[in-house]
């Protein structure tokens, strides 16, 4: 049985000019243990469904349909209770920024305990031991000193470490990790990946990774995901995706890196930019930035369950089998 | 050999940092004298850009490349040393003495959404900046040097009216880059310009900037902390940490054989797409704070080859090859 | 739906509103009788109750005052004179505020410590206290007639000036923030005169607040003039302001004279009241933190 699986989970805002679909006919499978990541630009959806997955989406934010079933039970319909016994101890999210993720008034050793006191009867020595435990897996040095800091008082680095131990506090069997190395320098941002690899790997832990970053992703996942304007483009194992990348997206992705070009010579540009979820073009959604368009591209919608191989999956017209015509020709 | 065109000349910039609510007392002269916690932001480093050039500064947070950018366009003061713009002293000047460099250094800055004034459309912008700087145009003219710097960054003339708002993230960058091409600069300085925006919009950004140089025959002083931007954009590369100069090298060079441990743990530590082929430097610890720098090479309590010289001797950057300077013990003494 | 219910009330507030102004800037030509020219005035008339009371005369449809001039068109004109003054006394603040917030905001150093310490040394007297000073001592120094001519001036010029702290603090604040932005870096770096870039570039963008401030403080200008007027430092007898009209009518209410007083009052309740809602839906709207559904 697979940890987390979503099916056709579809996000609306509210606004006074009707709903706005900001996420739609999201599917996939986490099994335990595997690390996913979901790629794409600002304003793909990529948070969206993080934090729809932790069912986080405030008004007028709703989710319309589509089940998320974690570890069997769908959770779409549980109260803010029942979420509540999951979230932080179950799932477990790391947001992008340190410094807004942690309580600026409220020492570090604070914060951990209250995590821990809010989901386990320990008591105060317990939880001191448990957290400090988790500061030394996290690799802080002397962290009976840290437990006691204020977090202004801690550089960014070790900030995100600590976040990723409070994450991991209670053993949840899954992370979900908003762009947690953007704000990180990139010597630091090495470190950091690495750490929630290994923890990930002794844990046990699934992790679902959202970045825009592909380079951070290429070395720390099994399988990518990439995201445009509310939907799945492309899905497979991050290095399909990243040396053989299907989508004509994606691909302009890739190509768009300025690893990807000779120095000095042009860019590989994308034309134009990601529509927003309110002036979404008619059929696939790409369609007018895409450099292999076809007549159906903007009159349907391709599905996302066309299959490459057994575990590539595109949603492009390019990869539509021609219809079969009946009748004589 | 041509004259430079910036001539930075051991420059120095600390700030006075806000003590709380009891600040230390000192006994000094026979008087209490509060003791004022400084950030030593940038610490005693030389440059010299050429015509023509695209200057890159890398570094990471608390290195001073932004504070740097800033002391170079006159938007702070440097605590010691000078700035020359063709020779002329630029550090020191009021603001009305600022004015006839404004026409020939301008700077696009990191955040688009904060970069244009909210309430003022396109051509009000654009205009506001043409006619400060060329009073004697005509209405026509300066709406058709609006038009024709509009055109130049790619953005459809009839969009003028239009206000930030109404715009994305790179389409306000463009405009950002417009304004500063308005005025017929002969020096950008770019403090972190694509570093807001997303992968597709950065590659056409970038491109705009590699035309609009080559078109309008600019040097660029480059702030970024992303070296596969330096790499493909810069002609010449200058690492900084926590305020000082590593190494200064062509980036093709910089590339292929960085010296200096920093520079070679910073490109090591660039995340590719191809699996690496060797495993990041690690360095140790975090980056020390800027208000009480290590003594000796700033890098020493990370510097995996740091020796005692390292710990108390500052070095200075030394030239190495052709147009290489590092500043590092290690490398000098042929010990890296 | 919260949006529709609060914009009813500000309608409703800004109706209000307009006809009360409307009425009194009307006076001189709706108003059923002059109530400054004292040749028509007769000390008979006095203390006549409203038309809807039996002892009322169709004459004067809200009753007579204690001199007896035409209770309505004495509050026409009065509401004029208290919206003069109240919007004259915030022109003033504002102006005075708004220079000082701007200078200090931007400028900051030596010039924002002096300026924010003078912004202190005037909130710590109350706008009251100084009134009393200023005009108690005006009074006794020129006498009651010189007064009588100047006191519109003299109020909207204490009031004025009492207040301007209000908005020199709340616009050094958002000086302070907005100067951060890159786009005033952009400013400065194209050149432009420090002037330019307070009044052109940070100022419209800063304004906001300013408007919000403003509508309260007309409402507290109002309210303050009235104030004075019941301490006897208002308007004068001869020229009455809603305010002092109230003051003048109550030494008559226990003796059941009750509509000089009371009447006043509800058409001052009413104005400040529309004021204030209207004050409090500009600040909903031009809230940018506020949900902007599209």
């Amino acid at each position: 049985m697979a940890l987390l699986e979503i099916n056709h989970l579809e996000v609306r805002f509210a606004s006074k000019t009707g709903d706005v679909r900001v996420l739609q006919d999201l599917c996939f499978q986490l099994e335990k243990g595997e690390r996913v990541a979901i790629v794409g630009e600002s304003g793909a959806g990529k948070s969206i469904a993080a934090f729809a997955i932790l069912k986080l989406i405030s008004r007028p934010g709703f989710i319309h349909r589509g089940e998320i079933v974690f570890e069997g039970q769908d959770i779409v319909p549980l109260s803010g209770r029942a979420m509540r016994h999951l979230r932080g101890n179950r799932i477990s999210m790391i947001f992008q920024d340190p410094m807004t993720t942690l309580n600026p008034v409220l020492t570090i050793g604070t914060q951990m305990v209250e995590s821990l006191h809010a989901h386990r009867s320990l008591s105060k020595k317990q939880a001191r031991d448990i957290a400090i435990d988790k500061l030394q897996q996290v690799q802080i040095a002397s962290p009976e000193k840290r437990f006691d800091q204020y977090p202004h008082e801690i550089s960014g680095g070790m900030r995100q470490r600590i976040v990723i131990a409070i994450a991991l506090l209670l053993n949840p069997s899954l992370i979900i990790a908003d762009e947690p190395t953007t704000a990180l320098d990139v010597t630091i941002q090495a470190q950091i990946m690495e750490l929630l690899m290994t923890l990930c790997e002794s844990q046990q832990c699934s992790l679902i990774l959202i970045s825009h970053d592909l380079g951070v992703v290429a070395n720390t996942t099994h399988k990518t995901m990439v995201m445009y304007a509310g939907r799945i483009i492309e899905m497979g194992p991050t290095s399909a995706i990243i040396h053989d990348a299907q989508h004509p997206y994606t691909q302009g992705l890739i190509r768009a890196l300025p690893a990807s070009s000779q120095p000095g010579q042009r860019l590989n540009q994308i034309p134009g930019s990601m529509p927003s979820p309110q002036h979404l073009p008619s059929g696939c959604a790409f369609h007018p930035r895409c450099g292999e368009v076809l007549q159906a591209c903007s009159h349907a919608l391709p599905s996302c369950t066309y299959r490459l191989n057994g575990k590539h999956r595109v949603a492009c017209h390019l990869f539509t089998p021609p219809l079969i015509s009946s009748g004589n020709n | 050999m041509k004259p430079a065109l910036l001539t930075i000349d051991h420059l120095y910039k600390r700030f006075n940092v806000a003590q709380g609510l009891f600040p230390k007392f000192s006994f000094k002269k026979a008087r209490f004298v509060a003791q004022q916690a400084q950030v030593s932001a940038i610490n005693g480093v030389s440059l010299e850009i050429g015509t023509g050039e695209v200057l890159c500064v890398v570094g990471e947070s608390g290195s001073g490349k932004s504070t740097l950018a800033r002391i170079v366009m006159g938007l702070l003061r440097p605590s010691s040393g000078t700035i020359k713009y063709c020779q002329q002293r630029i550090d020191h000047l009021s603001a009305r003495q600022w004015m006839p460099y404004r026409k020939h250094m301008q700077m696009i800055f990191q955040n688009p959404y904060a970069s244009l004034n909210p309430r003022m459309t396109v051509r009000q912008t654009l205009s506001e900046a043409i006619r400060f700087h060329f009073p004697a145009l005509s209405r026509a003219e300066v709406n058709d040097k609006v038009v024709s710097t509009m055109l130049s960054v790619g953005m459809q003339p009839d969009w003028a009216s239009r206000y930030p708002h109404e715009f994305s993230g790179g389409q306000k960058q463009r405009i950002s880059i417009a304004r500063a091409l308005a005025v017929d600069p002969v020096l950008l300085v770019a403090d972190e310009p694509v570093s807001a925006l997303d992968v597709s919009v950065q590659a056409q950004i970038l491109n705009l900037m590699m035309e609009t140089r080559e078109q309008h025959a600019l040097t660029y002083l480059f702030i970024t902390h992303d070296l596969s931007v330096v790499k493909h954009f810069g002609t010449r590369v200058v690492v900084m940490y926590l305020g000082s100069f590593c190494e200064i090298a062509p980036t093709k060079t910089l590339f292929s054989h960085p010296q200096h441990p920093y520079t070679r743990a910073l490109i090591s530590a660039i995340p590719t797409l191809t699996p690496h082929q060797t495993k990041p430097i690690p360095l140790f610890g975090e980056i020390p704070s800027a208000l009480k720098l290590p003594a000796g090479c700033v890098f020493n309590r990370r510097c995996s080859y740091a020796n005692q010289r390292c710990q108390s001797e500052k070095p200075e950057l030394k030239p190495v090859g052709d147009h290489i300077y590092v500043a590092c013990h290690g490398v000098e003494e042929n010990r890296i | 739906m919260f949006d529709f219910k609060h914009d009813k009330v500000a309608i409703l507030s800004l109706i209000v509103l307009l006809l009360i102004g409307g009425a009194s800037l009307m006076a001189p030509w709706i108003a059923p009788y002059d109530p400054y020219d004292l040749s028509a005035i007769d000390i008979m008339d006095s203390e006549i109750p409203p038309v809807w009371d039996q002892a009322g005369d169709p004459r004067f449809l809200l009753g007579t005052d204690d001199q007896g001039r035409d209770l309505l068109s004495t509050m026409l004109y009065g509401t004029r004179i208290s919206l003069m003054i109240g919007l004259g006394a915030v022109l003033l603040q504002a102006l005075l505020g708004i220079a000082m917030g701007l200078l200090a905001g931007y400028f900051g150093g030596r010039l924002d410590t002096l300026l924010m310490r003078l912004a202190d040394v005037q909130l710590s007297f109350s706008t009251l206290m100084l009134a009393i000073i200023v005009l108690a001592l005006f009074q006794v120094a020129f006498g009651a007639a010189l007064y009588g001519e100047l006191a519109l001036f003299m109020l909207i010029l204490v009031i004025g000036i009492a207040e301007w702290p209000q908005y020199a603090r709340t616009l050094r604040a958002s000086v302070l923030a907005e100067k951060n932005l890159e786009y005033v870096d952009a400013a400065r770096v194209m050149g432009y005169p420090a002037w330019r870039i307070m009044l052109r570039h940070i100022l419209p963008n800063v304004a906001s607040p300013l408007l919000v401030i403003s509508t309260v403080q007309v409402a507290n200008a109002i309210v303050s003039e009235a104030a004075l007027s019941f301490l006897g430092l208002g308007m004068p007898a001869a020229t009455p302001s809603l305010g002092s009209l109230m003051s003048s009518g109550f030494e008559y209410i226990f003796s059941g004279v009750w509509w000089i007083t009371l009447i006043p009052s509800v058409l001052l309740i009413a104005l400040i009241l529309s004021i204030n809602l209207l004050g409090d839906w500009l600040r909903d709207r031009l809230n940018p933190k506020r949900y902007q559904g599209t």
